[in-house]
């Protein structure tokens, strides 16, 4: 009896929470949902991998709850895809509210995932007062999100772009292209190394020396299409593995073994074996100066055509319990103190999502006294932004350097 | 409770086994509703064996899984054969067992840090022997062809096939045999070889199988040590079943399957070779040479085993100085000062990880004790052993590829809703620990005097109040030492941690492979050293305990 009970109401929940799950915008005014937010209790699903950022995390939590009385779990995960495939089945379940996420720290493959599955509450990023602060202009990648549109599901947290590292001991001055790049290497046997694909920044190494080296740009922004066959894509791609082909004889190890991931790489720099690193974060190599991981001698450096560059982003599931709050937090996030800390070396250095420029002259003042950090380029030396090609192209480049590369000679 | 303890021990154990080989074998044929997979074929099998380097795997598995295995054998039966009796003999049974308590993670975190390029070994000599101010590029740790990875194993499995080795020479008069062999002109090790050796083999085969079944699916010591273009199978299984694309879970079942007839096919293999051996061998013992100067290859496998000793004491001591290193730059043979940077630097996880190592550890060993106990109880109020099968069913878990039936059982567990549960670990866990607290505890069981029960049962006391009140307290030692064994398993499991705990619940060995890669080194030895220190700690436990509750009241 009881059991029938329960479900005709979760018949009848399902039945009234039908429209308004299809309408899904955020309509309430800004103020409204800061007054709802108070009290409640935001779980925030976010990597949890460095010491660092969990501090700069727990920061947050205090101020949002002397802000707003919220209270903020870090629940720390170890790959975001976890928090998307419970999301999934809660989903599955029947379970369309009070869902336990309200927070994740996404982007790329993840976030289109959930997009591609009405995950995500929303849109509401517009209605977030610090979000009139983001460069949406000069940093497009805060709205485009490996060339799939954000539609107001997620609000912008930081920047990345790929910098490279390298040690002036053993560089006398750092090949600023593709072509330099090999000559250095042929000449420096087993000196240079990139983490395996399918990490995922080996695999960025991939996307960076296939914009480096392909006439065909354009066509990286579209979707992957090999129902015809790989034809295609293999044209567009023939000029990465030819690189490949030449430089990985002359790899450390000859190639036959790759570290397996960022810090893999960067311990091996450290330790002297190679004179190069990768990072995704251009302020990594100050923060592992500081942390006595490498030499003080190391610097960055990037490509003259520029290199691949994302934004990472924070996004409410369709069901969290505590919405309002979740969404005051993403906000709070945005805002110039809290970006001004995160950017802070001495933090996190995890570079702003917002224009600078257009910040009224305090806080202008204060980003622009933040100190760099020692191997850190600056905004402008960083330079021109490359965009991720769609999504799609990664597990097809994947699977390629697999056969090329890691079947066994 | 004791009457039924046998048949749920068997249900907790072989059930989940059966049931995951099931969960395994569908999926592999193409059978997975929830993912869309609703007719039965072998295009799932045409796909594994479409992936690159797929050959490649299956050989690596293969030769470094029978290799290894050999290379522990000879080594452990020549060494034997060779210093029965001796000093060294003596010193290394004192050093194997705790070096057996270590868990193979352990040693294959410090022996990467010993023999890599940038390791330690290269340190010492560097650059005033090598003159190497920079790591050299050489292919060391992760080669191809897995050398490295035998490596480990061969100090994995040796401390395990020496100690199998002694507890099956202790039922036999090997002093007498011996003796009588020398008496009729035999040289020491002819003779053991001649006299001994086929008594003791029987006995030896299970622990052999086990090796064979654990060298050729390793996942946890192949990550850490084994190559990466392309990886052996097992690995390869275990990314296929994780991939964020959920249809290469299909590709990953047949895997584990494959995985299973690897196995399968080593263990055959390995018949094989003994039967032939064992054919020559009867020649060669109706010959009946005496054998002459053997001082050479008695020297020899004395050598080899001091070497294998040292080899992993010397893996230990540098997890032990990287734990308490501050900064240490190549090619200083030292670190410039010791620090506690490893130790605080990850402090709220570590803790973590050790609590749920921990706790896990207790739970599944506490259980484990109760239904074996139990078991054994009923034997004795029975009078009746089990015969040889029942061995052999202690045996399927160390037996049969963990990657074949985990997956399956996590796939029960996600229908079930029990994944990523504490509960389910501990379940996955006593699959593992239960064998070995059997296998520790019914020896000195069966061996205790049963007229001490009669005696206590004529004066009036019940069976409870007997077990409760004689039995277990003349039986402590062994009880406690099991539940010490049992801790040691479970500390030491990775693949069943992670299957069951779904990646939420991280203990020291997943945390401790999970960046072994290119986390801090410091930190990283701080992991290993809690991994040891928690066996260690188990040991040292059940000795204190045992000898109080030993003690006359």
């Amino acid at each position: 009896m009881a059991i029938r009970r329960l479900f005709f109401l979760l018949a009848l929940s399902a039945l009234l929470s039908a429209p308004l799950q299809t309408a899904g915008a955020e309509t309430r005014p800004w103020s409204e949902i800061v007054a709802t937010a108070g009290g409640q209790t935001v779980h925030f699903n976010a990597w949890g991998g460095d010491d660092r950022v969990n501090a700069y995390i727990d920061w947050v939590g205090e101020r949002v709850d002397a802000l707003y009385g919220i209270e903020l779990v870090h629940v720390k995960l170890s790959d975001t895809a976890d928090a998307v495939s419970r999301v999934l089945a809660e989903k599955a379940a029947g379970r369309t509210a009070d869902g336990s996420i309200d927070l994740i720290w996404i982007n790329g493959e993840n976030f289109a995932a959930m997009k591609a599955n009405d995950l995500l509450h929303g849109p509401w990023v517009a209605g977030a007062p610090s979000f009139a602060l983001v460069d949406v202009d000069g940093k497009p990648t805060t709205v485009v999100d490996f060339s799939v549109p954000t539609d107001g599901l997620e609000a912008p947290w930081g920047m990345a772009q790929f910098t490279m590292m390298y040690d002036k001991a053993y560089v006398e001055s750092p090949p600023r292209n593709a072509t330099a790049l090999l000559d250095w290497v042929r000449a420096n046997p087993g000196r240079f190394a990139y983490p395996q694909p399918p990490d995922f920044l080996g695999t960025t190494f991939l996307k960076q020396v296939l914009a480096m080296t392909t006439d065909r740009p354009d066509l990286l922004a579209g979707p992957l299409d090999v129902t015809g066959g790989d034809a295609a894509a293999l044209s567009v791609t023939e000029p990465l593995w030819a690189y490949l082909d030449s430089l990985h004889p002359h790899l450390w190890r000859d190639g036959r073994a790759f570290p397996t991931d960022e810090a893999a790489l960067r311990r091996l720099l450290g330790d002297g074996e190679v004179s190069f690193a990768l990072a995704f974060n251009p302020a990594r190599a100050s923060a592992a100066i500081e942390a006595g991981e490498l030499p003080d001698t190391v610097r960055t450096f990037v490509f003259d055509g520029g290199t691949i560059g994302n934004t990472h982003f924070v996004a409410v599931p369709f069901n969290a319990a505590g919405k309002e709050a979740a969404m005051v937090v993403a906000d709070f996030l945005m805002s110039p103190e809290a970006q001004l800390r995160k950017q802070d070396p001495r933090v996190w250095g995890d570079f702003t999502v917002l224009d600078v420029a257009a910040l009224a002259d305090g806080d202008r003042r204060a980003f622009a006294a933040l100190p760099l950090g020692v191997a850190t380029l600056s905004p402008e030396e960083l330079g021109p932004v490359l965009p991720e090609p769609h999504p799609s192209w990664v597990g097809w480049l994947e699977a390629q350097w697999e056969r090329r590369y890691a079947a066994g000679r | 409770m004791i009457r039924t303890a046998p048949a749920l021990t068997l249900l907790v154990m072989i059930g989940p086994i059966a049931a995951g080989l099931v969960g395994t074998i569908l999926p592999a044929l193409g059978w997975l509703p929830v993912l869309g997979g609703e007719t039965l074929s072998l295009e799932v099998f045409r796909a594994l064996f479409a992936e690159p380097g797929l050959k490649v795997s299956v050989w690596l598995s293969f030769s470094v899984g029978l290799g290894s295995t050999l290379v522990a054998f000879i080594l452990v039966v020549g060494f034997v054969a060779a210093a029965g009796e001796t000093a060294l003999f003596r010193l290394a049974s004192r050093l194997i067992s705790p070096l057996l308590s270590v868990p193979h993670v352990t040693l294959a975190i410090g022996l990467a840090f010993l023999i890599a390029p940038s390791g330690w070994a290269a340190r010492l000599i560097s650059p005033w022997a090598t003159g190497w101010e920079r790591p050299p590029d050489l292919l060391i740790v992760q080669d191809p062809h897995g050398l490295s990875l035998a490596a480990g194993l061969i100090l994995k499995e040796t401390p395990f096939l020496f100690l199998m080795l002694l507890a099956a020479l202790d039922s036999l008069p090997v002093r007498q045999t011996v003796a009588a062999a020398r008496s009729m002109g035999y040289a020491p090790m002819t003779a053991w070889f001649k006299a001994v050796l086929p008594q003791v083999y029987p006995r030896l085969r299970l622990p052999i199988f086990a090796v064979l079944a654990f060298a050729t699916s390793t996942v946890d010591m192949a990550i850490l040590l084994g190559p990466t273009t392309p990886a052996p199978l097992a690995v390869r299984v275990v990314q296929w079943l994780g991939d964020p694309d959920l249809g290469r879970r299909f590709v990953g079942s047949a895997g584990a399957v494959l995985q299973a007839l690897l196995a399968l096919s080593a263990i055959t293999t390995w018949i094989v070779g003994e039967r032939l051996i064992a054919m020559a061998g009867r020649r060669w013992i109706r010959a009946g040479g005496r054998g002459e100067s053997e001082s050479l290859v008695r020297r020899a496998f004395s050598t080899a085993m001091g070497a294998v000793c040292l080899l992993a004491v010397l893996s230990l001591a540098a997890l032990v100085a990287w734990s308490v290193a501050g900064p240490w730059r190549f090619p200083d043979a030292l670190p410039d000062r010791l620090a506690i940077e490893g130790w605080r630097r990850d402090g709220g996880s570590l803790i973590d990880a050790a609590f749920a190592s921990a706790s896990v550890a207790l739970a599944s060993t506490a259980v484990a004790i109760v239904l074996v106990v139990a078991c054994l109880e009923g034997e004795t109020r029975s009078g009746r052993t089990p015969g040889r099968s029942a061995d052999w069913l202690l045996y399927v878990p160390l037996i049969v590829p963990q990657v074949a039936f985990l997956f399956g059982v996590q796939v029960l567990l996600v229908v079930a809703r029990l994944d990523g549960h504490w509960v389910a670990v501990v379940w996955s866990h006593l699959i593992f620990v239960l064998p070995y607290v059997f296998l520790s505890l019914a020896g000195p069981w069966r061996r205790f005097d049963t007229r001490y029960v009669a005696v206590a049962r004529s004066l009036g006391r019940s069976p409870a109040s007997v077990l409760f009140s004689v039995t277990l307290p003349m039986l402590a030692r062994p009880v406690l030492t099991a539940a010490a064994v049992g801790v040691a398993v479970s500390t030491a499991l990775y693949l069943p941690t992670l299957f069951a705990g779904a990646g939420r619940l991280e203990t020291l060995t997943t945390e401790a492979v999970s960046r072994a890669a290119g986390g801090d080194r410091r930190v990283i030895a701080a992991y290993g050293i809690l991994q040891i220190a928690l066996p260690l700690a188990a040991f040292m436990l059940a000795g204190l305990l045992s000898r109080r509750l030993s003690r006359p009241r």
